[in-house]
Protein backbone atom coordinates (compact mmCIF):
# COMPACT_ATOMS: atom_id res chain seq x y z
CA UNK A 1 0.00 0.00 0.00
CA UNK A 2 1.66 3.12 -1.30
CA UNK A 3 0.99 5.71 1.28
CA UNK A 4 1.55 9.26 -0.04
CA UNK A 5 2.07 12.38 1.77
CA UNK A 6 -0.01 15.33 0.18
CA UNK A 7 2.32 18.38 0.28
CA UNK A 8 -0.79 20.70 1.12
CA UNK A 9 -1.06 19.40 4.89
CA UNK A 10 1.78 21.07 5.88
CA UNK A 11 -0.10 24.09 4.98
CA UNK A 12 -2.90 23.30 7.29
CA UNK A 13 0.15 22.97 10.10
CA UNK A 14 0.42 26.09 9.20
CA UNK A 15 -3.12 27.38 9.57
CA UNK A 16 -3.50 25.35 12.73
CA UNK A 17 -0.21 26.51 14.03
CA UNK A 18 -1.68 29.85 12.97
CA UNK A 19 -5.01 29.72 14.83
CA UNK A 20 -3.25 28.54 17.98
CA UNK A 21 -1.37 31.45 18.37
CA UNK A 22 -4.55 33.75 17.90
CA UNK A 23 -5.99 31.70 20.84
CA UNK A 24 -3.28 32.16 22.96
CA UNK A 25 -3.01 36.09 22.21
CA UNK A 26 -6.38 36.65 23.04
CA UNK A 27 -6.90 34.32 26.37
CA UNK A 28 -3.76 35.93 27.60
CA UNK A 29 -4.58 39.44 26.48
CA UNK A 30 -8.59 39.42 27.89
CA UNK A 31 -7.10 37.34 31.14
CA UNK A 32 -4.80 39.92 32.20
CA UNK A 33 -7.25 42.93 31.70
CA UNK A 34 -9.51 40.99 34.37
CA UNK A 35 -7.25 40.48 37.11
CA UNK A 36 -7.35 42.74 40.06
CA UNK A 37 -4.94 45.76 41.37
CA UNK A 38 -1.35 44.53 40.43
CA UNK A 39 0.63 42.40 42.71
CA UNK A 40 3.74 44.13 44.82
CA UNK A 41 5.98 42.70 45.94
CA UNK A 42 7.28 40.31 44.00
CA UNK A 43 8.13 37.08 45.72
CA UNK A 44 10.39 34.09 45.29
CA UNK A 45 9.18 31.31 47.00
CA UNK A 46 11.67 28.20 47.67
CA UNK A 47 10.46 24.57 49.04
CA UNK A 48 12.31 21.82 50.38
CA UNK A 49 10.71 18.94 52.29
CA UNK A 50 11.83 21.01 55.44
CA UNK A 51 9.82 23.94 54.61
CA UNK A 52 9.62 26.87 52.57
CA UNK A 53 11.61 30.17 51.69
CA UNK A 54 10.17 33.44 50.53
CA UNK A 55 12.28 35.88 49.46
CA UNK A 56 10.46 39.28 48.17
CA UNK A 57 12.75 42.80 47.29
CA UNK A 58 10.98 45.78 49.08
CA UNK A 59 13.55 48.28 49.38
CA UNK A 60 13.53 51.42 50.92
CA UNK A 61 10.58 50.05 53.77
CA UNK A 62 12.00 50.72 57.23
CA UNK A 63 11.47 47.30 59.39
CA UNK A 64 8.71 48.81 61.57
CA UNK A 65 6.74 49.02 58.10
CA UNK A 66 6.75 45.44 57.55
CA UNK A 67 4.19 43.21 58.70
CA UNK A 68 4.01 39.17 58.38
CA UNK A 69 1.50 37.05 59.20
CA UNK A 70 1.01 33.63 58.80
CA UNK A 71 -2.23 31.68 59.09
CA UNK A 72 -2.25 27.81 57.92
CA UNK A 73 -1.26 27.36 54.59
CA UNK A 74 -0.94 31.28 53.89
CA UNK A 75 1.15 33.73 54.12
CA UNK A 76 0.56 37.80 54.38
CA UNK A 77 2.97 40.48 53.61
CA UNK A 78 1.95 44.08 53.63
CA UNK A 79 3.63 47.61 54.80
CA UNK A 80 4.36 50.62 53.89
CA UNK A 81 6.35 52.80 52.31
CA UNK A 82 6.53 56.06 52.92
CA UNK A 83 7.11 58.83 49.85
CA UNK A 84 9.57 61.26 50.18
CA UNK A 85 8.06 64.65 51.12
CA UNK A 86 8.57 66.93 47.99
CA UNK A 87 9.33 70.37 49.08
CA UNK A 88 8.07 73.67 47.12
CA UNK A 89 11.09 74.40 46.08
CA UNK A 90 12.51 71.30 44.13
CA UNK A 91 11.48 70.04 41.08
CA UNK A 92 10.70 66.13 40.12
CA UNK A 93 12.44 65.29 37.01
CA UNK A 94 12.14 61.50 37.58
CA UNK A 95 9.62 59.61 39.34
CA UNK A 96 9.91 56.25 38.85
CA UNK A 97 10.03 54.37 42.37
CA UNK A 98 6.29 53.20 43.70
CA UNK A 99 5.21 54.12 46.40
CA UNK A 100 2.12 53.54 49.39
CA UNK A 101 0.53 51.01 51.20
CA UNK A 102 1.07 47.42 49.84
CA UNK A 103 -0.20 43.56 50.86
CA UNK A 104 -0.08 40.59 49.34
CA UNK A 105 -0.74 37.13 50.66
CA UNK A 106 0.75 33.91 48.90
CA UNK A 107 -0.64 29.92 49.09
CA UNK A 108 2.07 27.99 50.33
CA UNK A 109 1.67 24.32 49.09
CA UNK A 110 1.76 23.24 52.75
CA UNK A 111 0.68 24.08 56.36
CA UNK A 112 3.30 26.16 58.16
CA UNK A 113 4.09 25.95 61.83
CA UNK A 114 3.84 29.49 62.85
CA UNK A 115 5.43 29.47 66.08
CA UNK A 116 9.20 28.92 64.17
CA UNK A 117 8.91 31.33 61.47
CA UNK A 118 11.51 33.75 61.26
CA UNK A 119 11.93 36.90 58.73
CA UNK A 120 15.35 38.94 58.34
CA UNK A 121 15.09 41.95 56.49
CA UNK A 122 18.67 42.88 55.20
CA UNK A 123 19.39 45.40 52.67
CA UNK A 124 16.02 45.84 51.35
CA UNK A 125 15.37 42.19 50.77
CA UNK A 126 13.01 40.56 52.78
CA UNK A 127 13.33 37.07 53.57
CA UNK A 128 11.39 34.45 55.40
CA UNK A 129 11.79 31.25 56.18
CA UNK A 130 8.46 28.73 57.20
CA UNK A 131 9.25 25.46 58.19
CA UNK A 132 6.84 23.14 57.66
CA UNK A 133 4.03 22.03 60.28
CA UNK A 134 5.17 18.18 61.83
CA UNK A 135 1.87 16.72 61.31
CA UNK A 136 1.99 17.67 57.68
CA UNK A 137 5.54 15.93 56.86
CA UNK A 138 5.16 13.26 54.60
CA UNK A 139 6.38 9.65 56.30
CA UNK A 140 8.32 7.47 55.25
CA UNK A 141 6.04 3.86 54.41
CA UNK A 142 7.94 0.83 55.08
CA UNK A 143 7.15 -1.78 52.29
CA UNK A 144 6.84 -5.33 53.80
CA UNK A 145 6.92 -8.41 51.77
CA UNK A 146 3.84 -10.06 51.67
CA UNK B 1 2.98 44.14 26.65
CA UNK B 2 2.03 47.11 28.68
CA UNK B 3 -0.37 44.36 31.02
CA UNK B 4 2.04 42.32 32.16
CA UNK B 5 4.17 45.28 33.47
CA UNK B 6 1.65 46.54 35.79
CA UNK B 7 0.76 42.91 37.13
CA UNK B 8 3.17 42.41 39.08
CA UNK B 9 4.69 46.35 39.38
CA UNK B 10 8.33 45.28 40.20
CA UNK B 11 8.99 43.62 36.50
CA UNK B 12 12.73 44.28 36.90
CA UNK B 13 14.49 45.79 33.31
CA UNK B 14 17.26 44.50 31.68
CA UNK B 15 20.28 46.58 31.03
CA UNK B 16 21.54 46.85 27.34
CA UNK B 17 25.24 46.98 27.76
CA UNK B 18 27.97 50.14 26.06
CA UNK B 19 29.29 48.65 23.20
CA UNK B 20 27.68 45.41 22.92
CA UNK B 21 30.32 44.43 25.55
CA UNK B 22 29.58 41.57 27.53
CA UNK B 23 30.17 41.72 31.40
CA UNK B 24 32.51 39.61 33.09
CA UNK B 25 30.06 38.59 36.15
CA UNK B 26 27.73 35.74 35.17
CA UNK B 27 24.49 36.96 35.91
CA UNK B 28 22.05 39.52 35.05
CA UNK B 29 21.99 42.98 34.96
CA UNK B 30 19.23 44.94 35.58
CA UNK B 31 18.28 48.55 35.23
CA UNK B 32 16.90 50.00 38.67
CA UNK B 33 14.49 52.62 39.31
CA UNK B 34 15.64 56.05 40.18
CA UNK B 35 13.54 59.03 40.94
CA UNK B 36 15.68 62.63 40.38
CA UNK B 37 14.43 65.69 41.97
CA UNK B 38 16.20 69.34 41.66
CA UNK B 39 16.56 72.01 44.07
CA UNK B 40 18.37 75.41 43.09
CA UNK B 41 20.90 74.20 45.35
CA UNK B 42 21.30 70.23 44.25
CA UNK B 43 20.14 67.63 42.06
CA UNK B 44 19.06 64.43 44.30
CA UNK B 45 19.04 60.75 43.10
CA UNK B 46 17.20 57.67 44.77
CA UNK B 47 18.24 54.29 43.19
CA UNK B 48 16.27 51.47 44.22
CA UNK B 49 18.70 48.82 44.55
CA UNK B 50 17.79 46.13 46.84
CA UNK B 51 20.39 43.48 47.71
CA UNK B 52 23.14 46.33 47.98
CA UNK B 53 24.97 47.69 50.73
CA UNK B 54 27.67 50.46 50.48
CA UNK B 55 30.26 48.22 50.05
CA UNK B 56 28.63 46.72 46.83
CA UNK B 57 27.91 49.63 44.71
CA UNK B 58 30.31 51.57 42.53
CA UNK B 59 30.04 54.84 41.65
CA UNK B 60 31.85 56.75 38.77
CA UNK B 61 32.09 59.82 37.42
CA UNK B 62 33.76 59.83 34.08
CA UNK B 63 33.32 62.90 31.44
CA UNK B 64 30.05 63.77 32.16
CA UNK B 65 28.72 60.45 32.55
CA UNK B 66 27.98 59.15 36.12
CA UNK B 67 28.03 55.18 36.41
CA UNK B 68 26.41 53.31 38.93
CA UNK B 69 26.90 49.73 39.09
CA UNK B 70 25.71 47.80 42.03
CA UNK B 71 26.40 43.85 43.10
CA UNK B 72 24.58 41.63 44.38
CA UNK B 73 24.79 38.31 46.06
CA UNK B 74 22.90 36.10 43.27
CA UNK B 75 23.65 32.55 45.01
CA UNK B 76 20.44 30.11 45.33
CA UNK B 77 19.65 29.42 48.81
CA UNK B 78 20.93 26.03 49.08
CA UNK B 79 19.35 23.02 49.63
CA UNK B 80 16.45 24.55 48.15
CA UNK B 81 14.31 23.95 44.94
CA UNK B 82 12.36 26.70 43.40
CA UNK B 83 8.64 26.70 43.91
CA UNK B 84 7.93 29.95 42.03
CA UNK B 85 9.75 32.32 41.21
CA UNK B 86 8.84 36.21 39.90
CA UNK B 87 11.81 38.26 40.38
CA UNK B 88 15.48 37.57 38.92
CA UNK B 89 18.07 38.51 41.07
CA UNK B 90 21.23 39.95 39.39
CA UNK B 91 23.52 42.92 39.48
CA UNK B 92 22.37 46.61 38.66
CA UNK B 93 23.83 49.40 36.22
CA UNK B 94 22.25 52.51 35.19
CA UNK B 95 24.25 55.96 33.63
CA UNK B 96 23.12 59.42 33.92
CA UNK B 97 24.72 62.47 31.86
CA UNK B 98 25.29 65.21 34.29
CA UNK B 99 25.55 68.63 33.40
CA UNK B 100 28.58 70.70 34.13
CA UNK B 101 26.30 72.51 36.91
CA UNK B 102 27.70 69.59 39.37
CA UNK B 103 30.24 70.23 41.37
CA UNK B 104 32.32 66.75 41.12
CA UNK B 105 34.23 67.03 44.23
CA UNK B 106 31.11 67.07 46.71
CA UNK B 107 29.03 64.46 45.14
CA UNK B 108 27.79 62.22 48.22
CA UNK B 109 26.37 59.02 48.70
CA UNK B 110 24.65 56.67 51.12
CA UNK B 111 22.68 53.40 51.01
CA UNK B 112 20.21 52.46 53.41
CA UNK B 113 18.03 49.36 52.68
CA UNK B 114 18.38 48.76 49.42
CA UNK B 115 18.36 52.50 48.45
CA UNK B 116 21.26 54.30 47.12
CA UNK B 117 20.65 58.58 47.98
CA UNK B 118 22.96 60.75 45.59
CA UNK B 119 23.23 63.91 46.58
CA UNK B 120 24.96 66.51 43.47
CA UNK B 121 25.82 69.92 45.08
CA UNK B 122 25.32 72.18 41.97
CA UNK B 123 28.69 74.17 41.11
CA UNK B 124 28.70 77.80 42.73
CA UNK B 125 29.04 79.65 39.68
CA UNK B 126 26.25 77.89 37.92
CA UNK B 127 23.54 79.15 41.36
CA UNK B 128 24.37 82.70 40.71
CA UNK B 129 24.47 82.75 36.52
CA UNK B 130 20.71 83.66 35.86
CA UNK B 131 20.84 85.20 32.18
CA UNK B 132 17.81 87.83 32.21
CA UNK B 133 15.45 87.05 29.21
CA UNK B 134 14.33 90.26 27.23
CA UNK B 135 11.32 89.89 25.51
CA UNK B 136 12.73 91.13 21.49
Amino acid sequence: MYIHRFPGSSMWAELDSLQREMNRLFDNSFSYRRRSAPAFPAMNIWTNEEGALVTAEIPGVDIKDIEISVVGESLTLSGERKPEAVNDNEVVHRQERGFGKFTRTVELPFPVDANKVDAVFDKGVLKINLPRAEEDKPRKIAIKAG
Amino acid sequence: MADTEKMIETTKEEAALANDAERTRDCRCYVPRADIRETEEEVLIAVDMPGVDENSVDITLEKDVLTINGTVNTSAPANYSPAYLEYGIGDYQRRFVLSNEIDRNKIEAKVKNGVLSLKLPKAAEAKARKIAVKAA
